[in-house]
């Protein structure tokens, strides 16, 4: 999720993206993905270099690339919306891209970045979700069993305020700075004119280079990522709640997706050259009348409509008679020859 | 968690052939007889599970029955005398001496409700047998325990807890052909056909579960993410078993899983291997070929590799024509699908034969095994998310609840005492529709998108909002309060001065 807009936050959509190319890259489809972003600097007037989002100066790698599947941009990214696909209280109308399916046996990674303050995210310079929000969003979670593990990584300034409220079990956080300190961006560009991403997830993604789907790289390794003298805030972690010893996690748990499998050892024995099935629950046919294309809408019941009533409101005098009833009081309360100089 | 009670009761009739009674009866036939087990999950949570048996002799027309050459062929018999309500059992003894079952075997299941049991001797012995084949025919606590795997605390489940699909209202079936050489193969696979004529069989029986709907794709360029070993000796490819996990990724990211329901997915592939890997084996733990050469991931689908004959003269024309023999692969793929559903994983005893099912997928008793489970996990879900949004709506105080919510919150609540009520009255199939639409209700209510709950607001920034507000506002009225209060002091203090 990048909770920020705007040109010069081009930082924290190039943190998103690249943490999203990564998980991609280590197996996790798209269908599988949530991506929220605001979506508006790769075509944004001011981009030098139009349709890209760089992460580096040397500008190697275009992390907005051909096949990047955002899922609520622009204006869909809301506290709201947010809160809605982590608890799953969503409109049925939405579509399958947008819904977190999870169940039981799902391990998720939510990785948040933009402005943050104590105990508060920062959403599109117009609102903001707070750490109790959050952890009783999680909780609303756990009741409902929609996940299994859960690792929430966040940079913004002050991260650690907001996992401090979690109470939920099996979830394991990671900030890049603490209560007090500011993150801080990586790199400025010139040609580009804003900086490029921020310091912790620049480390955090040259830890990930090195990660394939096979490899048994564990949490603990991420925890010494980006220590204080190239970081300059101190990055935190908190595992309390973690049931599982974080030495024994691997990082493909959640960066990556490797599936249980087993061999298939058994057949079943089935007799070729059967007839076609009959099924034992034929379905029913509804006998309907035949529609015909101008019968859809009830044209001639709605041109003779009579007009519908409106509900009865009070005169718009009424609310300015009341206020001049209220300065009156008011004046002869306190004195009446201010009221001549009205009248 | 909520504390769920629930009592499970099979009805069970023990038929007794001539000359197979055991001769320490405590009463003359028929009677009755209840036998009860606990299954505690946790401190809130037991299963009490309650055999209702009915022992009796077997009237003309089933000794008729039994008197056939083989065990199948009495099965066959019995079948139209039972009374088979879904979740029932009956169980014909036989004599120890009788030669319908083969030799060394002691209990015959048929594809039905039924059982053929040798006598034991004693009554003890029977019983024990019969508690034998009531594991395998109806449910055994690990299994109750594997449904309620959410509530069991963490470390007692064992691996094979979660593994088996979750209950749901519907499943969507997707049959995928995977073709990365449409240079060398031309692939035909008439999976209309083989869905008539093999699946819908066998999802017609499964349909009382839940609703099934089945589509098929065929992807053109699609590899596997992993590139197999090339085996000397047995001139093939080999797919070694620790790579397996890394196949499925970069396929599903093709396959459009996403499709428009909301229902798990099961996707089950056929990969017909390039012309240069073939052909390709799957490799188990121990290095042997794997005979069916596919593989499965549980609450996902399974894939099966089918491999293309070389050609006789190298000189053929490409693309070579592959006509795909598609009851192989649905013998493996209805395989695959019953492993998914977890229908075939007890450990039988050594003495029992069981009758395979044929093309109908799964026998009645497996039908039944599937609806305990999943009644049973229908109950607990319920249970818990209404706890969970009682609970929620204890703390929220200020979330309005809609009328339809509160409705669907009544009727979940009555559905599930009707699955529990059902339940202990021993009607399985009734008791599975309650639970379903209790399930329906309870997430319907669960889930309402009226119930989220923004703008915590915490105390100082209440202060924060309200006082620049209502201070000036208070200024006047204190003031004016006060001088209301010295003029009546000073009121009362006048008469006593002018006395």
């Amino acid at each position: 999720v990048c909770t920020s807009r705007f040109w010069f936050n081009y930082r924290h959509v190039a943190n998103t993206l690249s943490v999203y190319r990564s998980v991609k890259r280590l197996g996790i489809p798209d269908s599988h993905i949530v991506l929220m972003l605001a979506d508006d600097m790769a075509c944004n007037p001011r981009n030098p270099k139009p349709a890209t989002v760089f992460s580096h100066k040397n500008m190697e790698l275009n992390v907005y690339g051909d096949d990047v599947e955002v899922d609520y941009r622009s204006y869909e990214v809301t506290v709201e919306n947010f809160l809605r696909v982590l608890t799953g209280r969503i409109p049925p109308s939405t579509p399958r891209s947008k819904r977190l399916l999870s169940d039981d046996r799902s391990n998720i990674l939510i990785y948040m970045t933009g402005h943050g303050g104590n105990g508060f995210l920062k959403f599109q310079d117009s609102e903001e979700i707070t750490n109790v929000e959050l952890a009783d969003a999680f909780e609303q979670m756990w009741q409902k069993r929609r996940y299994n593990e859960l690792l929430f990584i966040i940079d913004t300034c002050q991260g650690a305020s907001m996992y401090e409220r979690f109470y939920s079990p099996n979830i394991m956080a990671l900030a890049s700075s603490q209560v007090g300190e500011d993150s801080l961006s990586h790199q400025p560009d010139l040609a580009i004119g804003v900086h490029l991403m921020d310091r912790y997830t620049f480390y955090v993604l040259e830890f990930l280079e090195e990660i394939h789907p096979a490899s048994q790289t564990n949490m603990n390794d991420l925890f010494q990522v980006c220590p204080k003298s190239l970081c300059v805030s101190t990055p935190g972690h908190r595992t309390d709640l973690f049931r599982r010893d974080p030495e024994k996690v691997l990082i493909t748990d959640f960066f990556g997706s490797v599936r249980k499998v087993e061999i298939t050892t058994e057949t079943l024995s089935l007799e070729r050259d059967v007839a076609a099935f009959e099924s034992k629950f034929p379905e029913e046919e509804l006998a309907t009348e035949p529609l015909k294309y101008a019968e859809q809408l009830p044209v001639a019941q709605i041109i003779h409509q009579k007009p519908k009533q409106k509900d009865w409101h009070p005169p718009g005098g009424f609310i300015l008679g009341l206020w001049a009833l209220i300065i009156m009081v008011f004046f002869k309360t306190y004195g009446i020859k201010h009221m001549k100089h009205v009248f | 968690a909520a504390p769920v009670q629930v009592q499970l009761v099979v009805p069970m009739t023990v038929v007794f052939g001539p000359g197979s009674v055991p001769g320490d009866l405590p009463r003359p036939l028929p009677f009755r007889d209840v036998q009860e087990m606990e299954i505690s999950v946790n401190l809130r949570t037991s299963v009490t599970s309650r055999y209702e048996m009915r022992y009796r002799s077997t009237t003309g027309q089933e000794e008729a029955a039994l008197a056939a050459a083989t065990a199948r062929e009495a099965d066959a018999a019995l079948h139209p005398l039972q009374d088979a309500t879904l979740g029932s059992l009956t169980i014909y003894v036989v004599p120890e001496t009788s030669s319908l079952l083969p030799q060394g075997i002691h209990v015959y299941v048929g594809k039905h409700r039924s059982a053929l049991v040798r006598a034991g001797g004693s009554l003890a012995a029977l019983r024990a047998r019969l508690r034998e084949v009531t594991q395998v025919m109806s449910f055994t606590a690990s299994s109750i325990a594997a449904a309620l795997s959410h509530r069991v605390p963490d470390g007692q489940l064992g691996p094979d807890a979660r593994r088996d699909l979750k209950s749901s209202l519907g499943y969507e079936i997707t049959f995928s052909l995977l073709n990365p050489d449409p240079k060398s193969h031309t692939v035909d696979w008439d999976i209309e056909g083989a869905v008539n004529r093999y699946v819908k069989p066998v999802l017609d029986k499964l349909s009382l579960v839940a609703n099934f709907s089945v589509d098929s794709q065929i992807l053109y360029y699609a590899m596997l993410g992993v590139t197999p070993r090339y085996d000397k000796e047995s001139s093939s490819f080999l797919l070694s078993a620790h790579s397996l996990p890394h196949v499925i990724n970069p396929v599903e990211a093709r396959l459009g899983s996403s499709a428009a329901s909301l229902y798990p997915v099961l996707n089950f592939l056929l990969y017909v291997p390039e012309r240069s890997h073939s052909p390709l084996y799957i490799q188990d733990k121990d290095g042997a070929p794997v005979r069916t050469n596919a593989f499965h991931s549980p609450r996902w689908g399974g894939i099966m590799v089918y491999n293309v004959e070389a050609p006789a003269s190298p000189q053929a024309s490409l693309p070579l024509h592959v006509d795909v023999d598609m009851a192989r692969v649905m013998e493996v793929f209805l395989a695959q699908l019953r492993l998914l559903f977890g229908l075939s994983r007890e450990e039988v005893p050594a003495e029992f034969l069981l009758e395979g099912p044929g093309n109908e997928g799964l026998a009645d008793w497996e039908l039944d095994h599937l609806l305990w489970a999943h009644t049973v996990e229908n109950i607990a879900t319920v249970s818990t998310t209404l706890t969970s949004l009682a609970q929620l709506l204890d703390k929220i105080g200020n979330i309005v609840i809609k009328d339809d919510v509160a409705s669907e919150v009544y009727r979940a609540v009555a559905s599930v005492q009707s699955a529990v009520t059902k339940l202990s009255l021993g009607h399985l199939h009734a008791a599975f529709q309650a639970s379903k639409e209790a399930v329906t209700s309870s997430e319907r209510a669960f889930f309402d998108p009226s119930l989220l709950h923004l703008l915590y607001f915490p105390d100082d920034q209440k202060f924060a909002i309200y006082i620049p507000l209502f201070l000036p506002m208070a200024v006047p009225i204190l003031l004016s309060l006060a001088k209301i209060v010295r003029e009546t002091r000073l009121r009362k203090k006048e008469p006593t001065k002018m006395d």
